[in-house]
């Protein structure tokens, strides 16, 4: 399964595991190891985007990994740097790893912030919900397609 | 001069390198902090003990008897209980852990009310009778009952959960000694509850610490006391076998 999705896969589609949140759910096309089209169908805000990354309590990504915010005190060490993320990474790239990291790396210890389905116990007050919205993840991927090295 | 001694021991259980090295949260610390768990004037967890300590020795319940005048010398009679717990209740033939121990003695010995978990009197017996183990090695029963309970503790904590989707063995296995943002991740083991951390201000229980790490990640938490929790507290000791007791411990 995992193998399938990997760069030069074929297409495949995520209807079903698609939270019909607040934002208007919509199919989401996963094409090799990427999602090429914006989750809202419109191009994110990355100054929002930024924002989101930095804040402990929505995008957590801080808590893992570092990145240029020289204002952060404390960033983790448990991931890549996201300096230079928009240089290594595709625009539909980063999507999907936002949406779902598990998509490219099964054992991956980063949450997956667009995907409610195949979790356990999820306390009361987030069950349902993703992470991020996908406005939020649109925001987020339009701010990291700016880190460049 | 104990407490020093004590701190050695728990740095000599601790070499620095060797990821299969098992390290208590101690050796991660600040050395301001590790001063402060070794000082018993400075521990503030001994507030608690001393507090346990006198009631150990109060009647209470229908039967007007204490703890002592069953138990005697807690030195003696409960050297090493709090190691080998979670334990077998022989007249219910089920696991319980030590808080737990201490209210059946309450309900079933004194019959009183028993201190609700987690209450400062329930904190403050259980640290009292934990402090009696200070210094000896975890050591689990060795009861094909318990095995069965930290087979199953250990599929609890393999398993990824809540909304973050990680389970406790990525964090306190795969990334241990790394940095979640400012935190050092330790091990993860149980050697100092219950414990005074700095955060809580105030001592808190074994249960309670998981509540951080289960909601850290968004998840439900294990309801003190239950099936699951008592599983996981065993496989955590069976993890944790032959590190010393540190209660009552001090965290950030
Ligand atoms: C619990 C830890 C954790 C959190 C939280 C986390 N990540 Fe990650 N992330 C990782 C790890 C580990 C990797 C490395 C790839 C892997 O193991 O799957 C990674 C990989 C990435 C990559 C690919 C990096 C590259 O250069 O290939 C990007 C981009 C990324 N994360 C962005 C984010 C953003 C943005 C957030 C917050 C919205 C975030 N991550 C939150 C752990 C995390
Ligand atoms: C009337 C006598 C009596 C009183 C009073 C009593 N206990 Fe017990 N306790 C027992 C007996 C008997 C056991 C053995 C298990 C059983 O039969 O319940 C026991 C077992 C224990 C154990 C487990 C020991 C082990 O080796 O596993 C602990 C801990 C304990 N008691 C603590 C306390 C505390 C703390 C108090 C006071 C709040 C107390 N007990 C009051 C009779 C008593
Ligand atoms: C996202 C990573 C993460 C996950 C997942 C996690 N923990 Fe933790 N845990 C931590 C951190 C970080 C600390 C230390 C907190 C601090 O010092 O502020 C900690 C502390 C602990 C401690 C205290 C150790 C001591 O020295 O007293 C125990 C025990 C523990 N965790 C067990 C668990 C268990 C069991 C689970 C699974 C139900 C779990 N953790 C899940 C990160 C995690």
């Amino acid at each position: 399964m995992s193998g399938g999705l990997r760069r030069g896969a074929i297409v495949a589609m995520l209807l079903a595991t698609m939270p019909a949140a607040a934002d208007e759910p919509r199919p989401v096309m996963i094409g090799g190891d990427a999602i090429a089209a914006s989750l809202t169908g419109r191009p994110g805000d990355a100054a929002r985007g930024r924002a989101i990354v930095a804040d402990r309590q929505r995008g957590l990504c801080l808590l893992c990994h570092a990145g240029p915010f020289p204002e952060e005190r404390f960033q983790g060490n448990l991931a890549p740097s996201l300096a230079g993320a928009g240089s290594r990474l595709s625009e539909g790239q980063l999507r999907l790893r936002i949406v779902d990291s598990a998509r490219v790396n099964p054992d991956t210890i980063m949450p997956p912030y667009h995907r409610t389905e195949g979790l356990s116990a999820v306390g009361a007050a987030w069950r349902g919900r993703p992470v991020l919205t996908a406005g939020e993840v649109e925001d987020v991927v339009a701010f990291l397609v700016t880190l460049k090295e | 001069m104990r407490a020093a001694v004590l701190a050695a021991l728990l740095l000599a259980a601790m070499p620095a390198a060797g990821a299969e090295e098992r390290r208590s949260g101690f050796a991660d610390m600040s050395a301001a902090t590790q001063a402060m768990q070794a000082d018993d004037a400075a521990n503030p967890g001994m507030l608690w003990v001393l507090d346990g300590e006198g009631r150990w020795s109060r009647k209470a319940g229908r039967t007007e008897r204490s703890c002592a005048d069953c138990h005697g010398e807690a030195a003696a009679s409960m050297r090493g209980v709090a190691a080998r717990y979670p334990a077998i209740d022989a007249e219910r033939g089920e696991a319980v852990d030590l808080a737990g121990r201490i209210a059946l003695c309450q309900t079933r010995h004194q019959e009183a009310t028993p201190a609700p978990r987690e209450s400062e009197a329930s904190l403050a017996l259980t640290a009292f009778v934990a402090h009696q183990s200070r210094g000896l090695p975890i050591a689990p029963p060795d009861d094909p009952r318990i095995a069965l309970l930290q087979a199953e503790g250990a599929a609890l904590y393999r398993m990824r959960r809540g909304q973050l989707n990680l389970s406790c063995a990525q964090c306190h296995d795969d990334n241990a000694g790394r940095r979640l943002a400012g935190s050092v991740i330790p091990q993860g083991h149980p050697t100092g509850y219950p414990l005074y951390r700095l955060e809580w201000q105030g001592l808190g229980s074994l249960q309670r610490r998981l509540r951080g790490c289960t909601t850290g990640v968004r998840a439900e938490s294990f309801a003190p006391g239950s099936h699951d929790a008592i599983a996981l507290e065993a496989y955590l000791m069976s993890r944790a076998a032959g590190m010393p007791v540190e209660t009552p411990a001090v965290r950030p």
